[in-house]
């Protein structure tokens, strides 16, 4: 089983290298993220309750846009220096090395928005059971994020203008995530239970993990002929 | 054995070979001839399965290249125009990265002594920008010596080299020839091996 990881582990770790010698660009989506979330506060006013039900949506929303800012530089540098084509003619599963990819991606971009989210939310007042389903949410849902949006990075890689057509691509698939993840909290709020909106983002975050690195494969191939 | 069967390769509305057929048996290599823009690049990404080829196929030991492709790959050594180098990392990283990618699990002192061998002693440690266009090519010729594989296709090995550089990778070549291996290469400089094959395209 370890043996079959190996390529995996491999791409993670390259990534992971490449980031550390890249900080900046980890920084920036971070703070990106950061930003987006404290401007709402600021544009909307000290209304504490209109805040707690904003709150949710506003994370959810900083957390896809800010995934969207890392999703170019996915694979577009490793296309024009040909590291995708050496990764395509590897002995080794060409899949399991973008889902390295993918992993490195969330872990880099995704991973520091959850860890981050509970601080933010207390400034919209969320009291520490909401702060908790929301960060529950947000670490079932960013993955999906980055999984979704590899297989449009690798669909839009090489086209010109390929930013724009991308959040074009991306933004609407990123609905149902965003429904269930933002859902949550409001529907433990009304005393529903969040149960259920996490079980269903946790289907489909299954869901991606199976299919996505797969089509995303097959996306990178055609752009390399 | 690599054999190629009536072979066209088409661009958008232009095709730029029909019918090219040959075979590379064991211990030989072959060269690929033409003018800029012949297609050379564009055949030795058919002969490596990067691209599908308009009609024609290509075998490697009796089997097409789609049949197993991570056999065939396990077989190939690839070294396209860019060859995969990170700037910000350095010769020694950059290179047991791709080793490691490719399922060869990387010995930082063979890894060394490759550089070494290609003349880039105290580079080892040094980020890939600062290095000038010939040390890159050398660090990527390195994975020669690290990687082995019984077909090698080479894009231009030769650019950029200085004349030590160039002895030493037609020694290479031929012992790479010598141990029964195949290599296809294309360029444009003059450079001594053995007598072998060509292609014009």
């Amino acid at each position: 089983m370890s043996g079959f990881l190996t390529p995996f582990r491999q791409a993670v770790r390259r990534d992971l290298l490449l980031a550390a010698r890249h900080k900046t660009e980890v920084i920036t989506a971070l703070f990106f993220f950061v930003i987006v979330v404290n401007l709402l506060p600021l544009g909307i006013g000290p209304d504490a309750d209109l805040l707690r039900k904003i709150a949710p949506g506003a994370l959810w929303i900083g957390a896809l846009l800010a995934t969207l800012l890392g999703l170019q530089r996915l694979f577009a540098p490793d296309h024009q220096d040909g590291t995708l084509e050496q990764m395509a003619l590897s002995p080794q599963s060409f899949t399991l090395l973008i889902a390295g990819k993918i992993m490195a991606h969330w872990l880099v971009s995704g991973l520091p928005v959850v860890l981050i989210a509970p601080l933010l939310g207390v400034q919209f007042d969320l009291p520490a059971r909401s702060l908790g389903i929301l960060t529950l949410s947000l670490l079932l849902g960013t993955p999906i994020l980055s999984l979704i949006g590899a297989v449009g990075a690798a669909l839009t890689l090489g086209v010109r203008g390929s930013g724009v057509l991308l959040s074009l691509l991306i933004l609407p698939l990123y609905i149902p995530a965003l429904i269930f993840g933002a859902g949550a909290v409001e529907a433990d709020l009304a005393g529903l239970g969040f149960e259920g909106h996490l079980s269903l983002l946790g289907a489909l975050l299954l869901a991606c993990t199976v299919f996505a690195p797969w089509v995303t494969t097959v996306a990178l191939r055609v752009a390399l002929e | 054995m690599l054999s190629v069967s009536h072979l066209t390769c088409q661009r958008g509305e232009r095709v730029l070979f029909r019918d090219l057929s040959f075979a590379l048996p064991a211990g030989q290599w072959l060269q690929v001839a033409g003018a800029n823009g012949a297609g050379k690049t564009s055949l030795l990404r058919i002969l490596a399965g990067l691209s599908e080829p308009a009609a024609g196929q290509v075998t490697w030991n009796g089997q097409g290249l789609r049949k197993d492709r991570a056999a065939f790959h396990a077989d190939l050594l690839y070294l396209g125009h860019q060859g995969a180098l990170k700037e910000e990392l350095t010769p020694l990283e950059n290179l047991a990265l791709s080793l490691g990618m490719e399922g060869f699990p990387p010995d930082e002192a063979k890894v060394t002594e490759a550089l070494h061998r290609f003349g880039l002693q105290g580079r080892e440690m040094l980020p890939a920008r600062y290095l000038s266009a010939g040390q890159r090519r050398r660090v990527l010729l390195s994975r020669l010596l690290l990687r082995p594989a019984p077909l090698w296709i080479l894009d231009e090995p030769f650019t950029a080299l200085d004349v030590h550089a160039v002895a030493t990778l037609c020694q290479l070549i031929e012992n790479h020839l010598a141990a029964g291996g195949s290599a296809i290469l294309t360029s444009h400089q003059t450079f001594s091996l053995p007598a072998g094959l060509s292609v014009t395209l």
